[in-house]
C-alpha cells in the first residue's frame, strides 16, 4: 500500500520548469531520502506536494493514501495527513510559537512539546522563526510538527544549521514523528541519517529521479565521488 | 475667584473667539454649526442604572461598570456626569472629579488650564473653551502609587451631540497610576462630534500610563487635542487604540519633556476600516538633558479606510535620545496608510532614528501557517492580530490583559 505517489510530475515555477516528469513512490511506513545537488528540484517537490500555488502543476498527479490531491489547496492537503518542515520558513511577527501551538495541540500542552526539543518556557513567548539560528528554525519548526501529528512528512533539511548535540535529539524527534508513518527527507550532507532510519534513497537531478537505492550506500557514493556518479547509476540502472 | 484668574479666564475667552474658525493644520474640516449642544438630560441614577446597550459597550473599552479591581471610576454620558468616584482604598490620596467641579472647588486648579495645550490651536480648542462639557480632573498625591487601572468612559448617547469635554491629570512628585480612558458612542447614534482636551502635568518622578481606547462609529468625528509636560525624571506612557470604523479622527498630541532625563512614549494600534479617515501620530520636544521619547505605531487599512501616521521628534538638548517607528500593514488596493515620520535635531548631542515601513500581508506568511492546517482566513486573522501585539507596549500585565482583551472583542467582529 502506497503513502504517497508522483506520477510523471511537471511543475513550473514563473515559466521555469522545476520537475521534469518525476516519479515517485513511498510505501506506508517508510521514510524515503531525497539527495541531489542546488537546484535539483528537491524543495520544489515537496512545496508541490505541499501545494503552494506559486508551484504549477502542468502534467502529472500526485496521490496521497490513494486520494488524488494535485489540486488541493494547501490546509485540505494538510487536513489530509501532510506535514512540513520548513527549510527557510517566513518570520511572523506578532504570531508567538506557544499560540500556534496551543491551536495546533491536541493530547499535549505546548511547554510538554517545547520541553521535547530543549526549549526553555520563554521560547513559547517567541514569534514565529523571529530572531533564530539555523537550529532554533528546526527545533521550532518540529515543535509545529509533533503538534500537528501528520501521517505523510515533509523535512525539508532538518539538519541545516544543527550544531552536533542537537542534532541527535531532532534525529530522534524524527524518529519518533515516523513511527509508523511515512515521509520524504531532504539532507545536503547527510549527517542527520546517522540518527534517522531511513528505508530508501532518491537522487533528484534535473528535476526527476537519477537514481534510487539504501539511503547510506546513496550518500557514500556521493560523498566519495559527487553526483556525476549517478550517471553511472543511470548506466548500473539500465536506464 | 482671584483678579488674576478672572483676567486669564477672559484673556482665553477672547483668543477663543478669534480662533473659532481656525481650521487645523490636519484632518477633514468639520462644520461646528450642524451639532446639537443642547440634550435633553437623562436621567440615570448610577452606573447601575445604565440605559440598555451602554454597559456592554463600555466593557468593550476597558471600562468596566461595576467598578471592579479598579482604582477609581470617572463616567460621562453626553454632557453628564453620571459618576465620579476613588475605591476607599485610595481615598485622599486619589481625586477622580468633574473639571468644572474642580474648577469651582480649587482657586489654584486655572492655572492648569489651557497651559499645555492652546486655546487658540484651532476651531476644535476654541469651540470646547467656549462650550466645555465636563471632561474628568485626576489628581495623584505626592508619592502615591495607584496599583490598579483608574476607569474613565465618556460616552456619546444623543444623536448629533457635540460633547466638548476638558480632562486635566496632575500627577505629583513621585506618584504613579494607570488609566484606562474608553471613548464609545451608542449604535443609534449616527453623527456627533467628540472634542477632547486633556492636559496632563507630570511633576517630579511622576510615572502615568494612559491608555485610551476609542470605539466610534462611521459618521463619528473625533479630534481629541491632548499636552503633556513633564518635569524631572517622569515618565509618560501613552497607549493609544483604535479598532472601529469611525468618520473621521484627528490628534496629533505632543509632549514636552522639560524635565532632565523624563521619558513619553507614545503607542498606538489602529485598524482603519470602511471609510475612516485617521490621522493620528504623537510628537516629543525633548528639551529636557538626557531626555528619552518614542513613538511607535501598528497601522492596518482595510476597505477604503485613509491612514495617517505622523511622528516628530524634535531633539533641543544634549544627551537627549528618539526614536520613531511606524509599521502599516494594507489590506486592501482601496486603502492607504501615509507614515510621516519626522526628525529635527537643533543639538549635535541628540540622537534621533526613525524606520517605517508599509506593505501587505506576505503571501509566504499566509502558505506557512495554512501548511500548519489553518485556513487563509484564520491565517490572515492570526497574522493580522498578531500584528496588533500589545505586547510591544511593555503594559503592566494585568492591563495587558484587559487590553488584549478589548482589542479581542472588537477584532472578532471585524474579521
Amino acid at each position: 500500500m502506497l503513502a504517497l505517489e508522483v506520477r510523471d510530475l511537471v511543475v513550473e515555477v514563473d515559466g521555469r520548469r522545476v520537475l521534469d516528469g518525476l516519479n515517485l513512490e513511498v510505501p506506508k511506513g517508510e521514510l524515503h531520502v531525497l539527495f541531489g545537488p542546488n537546484g535539483s528540484g528537491k524543495t520544489s517537490l515537496i512545496l508541490t506536494i505541499l501545494g503552494l500555488p506559486q508551484y504549477k502543476v502542468l502534467r502529472g498527479q500526485i496521490i496521497l493514501n490513494g486520494e488524488d490531491i494535485t489540486f488541493l489547496p494547501i490546509n485540505e492537503r494538510v487536513k489530509r495527513g501532510i506535514g512540513v518542515l520548513f527549510q527557510n520558513p517566513p518570520q511572523i511577527k506578532g504570531v508567538r510559537l506557544g499560540d500556534v501551538l496551543k491551536k495546533l495541540a491536541k493530547d499535549e500542552t505546548p511547554m510538554e512539546i517545547a520541553r521535547k526539543v530543549n526549549f526553555p518556557a520563554f521560547y513559547l513567548d517567541r514569534e514565529l522563526n523571529c530572531g533564530f539560528s539555523g537550529g532554533e528554525i528546526r527545533r521550532c519548526e518540529l515543535t509545529q510538527l509533533m503538534a500537528q501529528k501528520p501521517s505523510f512528512l515533509l523535512l525539508d533539511e532538518p539538519d541545516s544549521g544543527v550544531d552536533v548535540e542537537n542534532l541527535e535529539l531532532v534525529g530522534s524527534i524524527i524518529n519518533e514523528l515516523a513511527k509508523g508513518r511515512s515521509g520524504i527527507l531532504i539532507t545536503h550532507l547527510g549527517y542527520i541519517l546517522r540518527y534517522v532510519e531511513a528505508q530508501r534513497a532518491h537522487v533528484i537531478l534535473n528535476g526527476k529521479i537519477a537514481c534510487s537505492g539504501r539511503p547510506i550506500e546513496i550518500l557514500d557514493h556521493i560523498l566519495r565521488e559527487g553526483y556525476w556518479w549517478c550517471d553511472k547509476c543511470k548506466e548500473m540502472r539500465g536506464d | 475667584m482671584t483678579k488674576m484668574n478672572e483676567a486669564r479666564e477672559e484673556e482665553i475667552r477672547e483668543r477663543a473667539l478669534k480662533a473659532l474658525d481656525k481650521k487645523a493644520d490636519y484632518g477633514p474640516d468639520i462644520d461646528l454649526s450642524s451639532f446639537v449642544r443642547s440634550p435633553e438630560r437623562l436621567e440615570v441614577k448610577g452606573l447601575d442604572d445604565l440605559p440598555s446597550g451602554v454597559r456592554e459597550q463600555a466593557v468593550m473599552v476597558g471600562v468596566r461598570p461595576d467598578m471592579k479591581e479598579r482604582a477609581g471610576t470617572y463616567f460621562q454620558l453626553d454632557h453628564s456626569v453620571l459618576f465620579s468616584g476613588v475605591s476607599k482604598y485610595f481615598d485622599g490620596g486619589v481625586e477622580f472629579i468633574s473639571t468644572i467641579e474642580a474648577k469651582k472647588r480649587y482657586d489654584w486648579f486655572s492655572k492648569y488650564l489651557w497651559r499645555a495645550v492652546q486655546v487658540d490651536t484651532d476651531k476644535y480648542t476654541a469651540f470646547a473653551a467656549l462650550e466645555w462639557d465636563h471632561g474628568y480632573f485626576l489628581r495623584v498625591a505626592a508619592g502615591k502609587k495607584v496599583t490598579v487601572p483608574l476607569q474613565s468612559c465618556l460616552y456619546i448617547y444623543r444623536d448629533k451631540l457635540d460633547q466638548n469635554v476638558h480632562n486635566v491629570i496632575l500627577m505629583e512628585p513621585s506618584s504613579e497610576a494607570q488609566i484606562i480612558s474608553g471613548c464609545v458612542v451608542h449604535p443609534n447614534v449616527s453623527r456627533a462630534l467628540h472634542v477632547g482636551i486633556t492636559e496632563i502635568y507630570l511633576m517630579k518622578g511622576a510615572k502615568l500610563t494612559f491608555t485610551m481606547i476609542h470605539n466610534w462609529a462611521e459618521g463619528i468625528d473625533v479630534r481629541p487635542r491632548t499636552g503633556i509636560i513633564l518635569e524631572d525624571g517622569a515618565t509618560f506612557i501613552s497607549n493609544y487604540i483604535n479598532l472601529k470604523p469611525v468618520g473621521s479622527v484627528q490628534t496629533y498630541p505632543a509632549a514636552y519633556c522639560n524635565g532632565e532625563n523624563s521619558t513619553a512614549v507614545f503607542n498606538s494600534l489602529i485598524y482603519g476600516d470602511k471609510g475612516s479617515v485617521i490621522d493620528v501620530g504623537g510628537k516629543i520636544i525633548l528639551e529636557g538633558k538626557g531626555s528619552k521619547g518614542e513613538v511607535k505605531s501598528r497601522v492596518i487599512a482595510t476597505m477604503n479606510a485613509k491612514v495617517y501616521s505622523r511622528g516628530l521628534l524634535v531633539g533641543k538638548r544634549e544627551k537627549t535620545r528618539g526614536h520613531l517607528e511606524c509599521r502599516g500593514l494594507l489590506l486592501s488596493d482601496q486603502a492607504f496608510i501615509h507614515a510621516i515620520p519626522e526628525l529635527r535635531g537643533e543639538t549635535s548631542g541628540t540622537e534621533l532614528s526613525h524606520e517605517a515601513a508599509v506593505g501587505k500581508i506576505a503571501e509566504e506568511a499566509i502558505y506557512y501557517l495554512m501548511a500548519r492546517g489553518f485556513s487563509e482566513e484564520e491565517a490572515v486573522s492570526m497574522i493580522v492580530r498578531g500584528f496588533l501585539d500589545t505586547r510591544i507596549f511593555g503594559l503592566p500585565e494585568p492591563l495587558q490583559r484587559e487590553v488584549d482583551h478589548a482589542i479581542d472583542i472588537v477584532l472578532s467582529s471585524s474579521l
